[in-house]
């Protein structure tokens, strides 16, 4: 197995490339310093914390724990996506609804086959990769459906009144915004191995397992993402558009 | 009793009271006009028999039955509201002429859409037109037709002759004559000087309130 070298010391050095984009930003007038230095302290803080929890964790291998470290990844990457809906009118529960569905569907298929043992040492950065991708996807779905209802306004209230149904008056917009939410998932799938090595696969390679090993947990992955974008878009779109309605089925105002 | 009735209905957005009090019964049948200048709120008068808005006060009932007792859906299949400059929805003339029949769950009639598009002078080929090629005119003519193919019980039009050229506006104005010998009940909103001139049953609207 190849040794891994990054330790303290090489990872302060590495800080210069932050100090890349700070340099960037102030030169450039971005006005990004702080959110930079935020963010830098916010991972490292975070990372460390993780580093030692799932350490624990991992030597514990308690069932219970497991599946309260998963439901904390869920949750916060639901709160983050939720946070991205711009609609006033908005639920976090719907939010939390559609990432731990489409979260606990794909797991619960993938362990199904047999790919996955419930371990945390398999789980839990399993589930945090399928939840974020989650998360943007159903970020992206509530971006979009946003500005369509902002943007399609007249055309909605045109079906509403000639007596369609509130589904029916916005499923054009419905189906963009889910198209939309899972459309970066096809993409970098068309893109893999050509453009990028994705990070389950450079992880393996780097830990020394064979490139050709190494791929298969690859392709997995990408099939795990297509589930749950696909299902986290879906369920997101289609529990937030009603919030766009009151209960007389009449297009509310946006602020 | 008529089919529409309007009893102390006032409408807010906010600090802004739009409709003060208002009271009004329409007969099966009648063709009334409401004239006023613009922002007397009589557009908003139209959205709310429409229900596309809902009072803030005050009941609205349609055959004797309050508005809020229907479905809505079915109660904007009824009593259906045609916009001023409507913009038309999705992308050919096809889909917003096929709406309609989405809604009502049958299959689309091609001879009944096109008895319709020669009322308004437009040809069946008219149906392939991508949205973004149709003048102001001819997108109303469309959005009319959109309104008429399951005919309503009340027909409300917004300003619909509104910036419409001369050939156009002659179209539309035969047409609702047309409608009106349907025994459709027509509510007409408009600040044209020829059709306040023509108007069985005119109303003026003065600052949110009807003048008796």
């Amino acid at each position: 197995m190849s040794q891994l070298l990054v330790n303290n010391v090489t990872l302060v050095f590495a800080f210069a490339l932050v100090l890349v984009a700070m340099l960037i930003s102030y030169r450039e007038k971005l006005g990004l310093n702080k959110d930079i230095l935020l963010s830098i302290f916010r991972a490292i803080v975070q990372l460390t914390l993780i580093g030692y929890v799932l350490k624990y964790i991992f030597k514990i291998n308690n069932t219970f724990l497991t599946i309260l470290m998963c439901l904390f990844i869920i949750f916060n990457a639901a709160w983050n996506a939720y946070k991205r809906n711009p609609n006033s009118n908005r639920n976090y529960w719907e939010t939390f609804a559609a990432l731990f569905i489409s979260t606990t569907i794909t797991l619960g298929i993938i362990m199904l086959t047999g790919s996955l043992k419930f371990i945390p040492s398999q789980v839990i950065p399993i589930t945090g990769m399928i939840a974020s991708n989650s998360m943007v996807a159903v970020g992206l779905c509530y971006r979009n459906l946003h500005s369509q209802f902002r943007d399609q306004r007249q055309q909605i209230l045109e079906k509403l009144a000639l007596g369609a149904p509130i589904k029916l008056a916005a499923i054009t917009i419905l189906r963009e915004s889910i198209k939309t939410a899972m459309q970066p998932t096809i993409d970098s799938a068309k893109t893999m191995g050509l453009v990028s090595l994705p990070g389950m696969m450079s992880g393996l390679i780097f830990a020394g397992v064979d490139p050709v090993s190494a791929i298969r947990y690859q392709i997995l992955v990408t099939f795990m993402l297509l589930s749950t974008t696909s299902l986290g878009a879906i369920i997101a779109g289609y529990l937030a558009y009603r919030r766009y309605f009151n209960d007389r089925q009449q297009l509310l105002d946006q602020n | 009793m008529g089919i529409i009735e309007l009893q102390n209905v006032s409408y807010a957005d906010g600090d802004q009271t739009i409709i003060h009090h208002v009271d009004l019964s329409v007969t099966a049948g009648d063709f009334l006009t409401i004239s006023g200048p613009s922002g007397c709120g009589k557009s908003t008068l139209l959205k709310l028999i429409a229900s596309l808005i809902s009072p803030t006060s005050g009941t609205i009932s349609f055959n004797g039955k309050n508005q809020n007792d229907y479905d809505y859906p079915t109660y904007r299949q009824q009593v259906s509201y045609c916009f001023q400059q409507p913009t038309l929805f999705d992308t050919s003339v096809l889909d917003n002429l096929s709406l309609p029949f989405q809604i009502r769950g049958v299959p689309f009639d091609e001879n009944k859409i096109s008895a319709l598009l020669q009322l308004v002078d437009l040809p069946l080929t008219f149906l392939d037109k991508k949205i973004i090629d149709l003048s102001g005119g001819e997108k109303q003519r469309v959005a009319l037709i959109r309104n008429l193919v399951f005919p309503p019980q009340v027909l409300l039009l917004d300003e619909v002759t509104v910036g419409l050229d001369t050939r156009s506006k002659t179209i539309v104005q035969a047409l609702i004559k047309n409608v009106q010998h349907q025994a459709t009940t027509l509510i007409q909103v408009t600040h044209d000087e020829t059709e306040i001139a023509a108007a069985a049953h005119l109303i003026e609207m003065r600052q949110g309130a009807l003048q008796k």
